[in-house]
């Protein structure tokens, strides 16, 4: 493996502290990482090895082939050393929950509610923990696999007075 | 022109009580000033020097619903946009005229999901639709035109 000599030994370090599994693509490293560690490996990253930004904070589904079925995906830059880390720390369950990395990033703030809002997992310790895209009293959290996407039946020539007959029309 | 016009003696003209309102209505309709999607682009291109939606009275698109006439609802509204949407008819001043433009205005368009309102007549109810994804102003001003035509056909009996 040709890692960027940069990252070695970051890597190692979260090798033996965390159990992380590192994984290279295209030269972009990530680390699978237990999320019971995730506050401690980003706090490690940010104060030993000048990772200073939070890139970005995401999550993915993989419902229904993988298990556990979330990804929580923390993508951190190092000004100093001009390197980029990913770390993802799987999360399981209906009412999947890890610790917030708010602590360690402020800007994590609005990516976890987004991440709460969409995927329904929730942050322990939040400062703030409310829908951000979805109408507050919205049910069910959208970019899981198994939300139905919805759908109402398309008005043709051939079906418009029986669609008419059903849809409501707001009234002045 | 002769210099009784310019004097402002320019004869008397009869008409309808009705017809004078619905002429000086449709002559000064102003839009709200607000767009939601990419519809929102070829609204502001209808009102460009190119299309000019002045010849019609409409130069003026006010920034507050409390001074418009005329809802142009250009793009597709989603289902946490829908109470803004009734809420700035709500704040118009009778009498109000809406305009679904586009298809996603119309009914949903190719958005057939969870988050989008399956057409902005759910929410507030529209006067003439205008289909195209997004219309060209030419679809634009012809569905202004429509709703003018509609306007001079209006009864104040309707309006009671």
């Amino acid at each position: 493996m040709t890692m960027n000599e940069m990252l070695q030994p970051v890597v190692q370090s979260l090798q033996e502290r965390f159990q992380a599994q590192p994984a290279e693509f295209r030269g972009e490293v990530s680390l699978l990482i237990a999320p019971e560690f995730n506050l401690e490996a980003v706090l490690a990253l940010r104060d030993e090895f000048q990772f200073e930004m939070l890139l970005d904070e995401t999550a993915v589904d993989y419902w229904p082939q993988n298990e556990p079925r979330f990804h929580v995906v923390a993508t951190l830059y190092s000004f100093t050393r001009n390197v980029v880390i990913e770390l993802r720390f799987p999360v399981d369950g209906n009412a999947a929950e890890l610790r917030s990395l708010v602590p360690a990033y402020p800007s994590a703030n609005w990516k976890e509610r987004e991440i709460w809002d969409l995927f329904g997992i929730r942050f322990g310790g939040h400062p703030d923990p409310r829908r951000i895209v979805m109408p507050y009293e919205w049910e069910g959290h959208p970019l899981r696999k198994d939300y139905p996407l919805g759908y109402e039946e398309v008005q043709f020539s051939f079906n418009a007075d029986q669609v008419d007959r059903h849809k409501r029309y707001a009234k002045r | 022109m002769g210099i009784n016009q310019k004097t402002g003696e320019m004869g008397i003209v009869t008409t309808k009580l009705e017809d004078l309102v619905n002429w000086s209505r449709t002559g000064s309709m102003w839009p709200m000033l607000f767009g939601l999607a990419c519809c929102a682009i070829e609204m502001m291109g209808a009102q460009a020097s190119n299309y000019d939606l002045s010849r019609f009275g409409m130069e003026l698109n006010r920034a507050s619903p409390r001074q418009s006439d005329l809802m142009i609802v250009a793009g597709r509204v989603s289902r946490k946009m829908a109470p803004v949407v009734r809420q700035l008819y709500d704040q118009m001043p009778d009498p109000k005229w809406v305009i679904a433009m586009g298809d996603c205005a119309s009914c949903g368009g190719v958005f057939n999901n969870y988050a989008v309102v399956q057409g902005v007549d759910e929410v507030v109810p529209v006067d003439v639709y205008v289909a195209g994804c997004p219309p060209r102003p030419e679809g634009l001003i012809h569905g202004i035109i429509t709703l003018h035509e509609k306007v001079k056909k209006e009864k104040f009996k309707d309006w009671a």
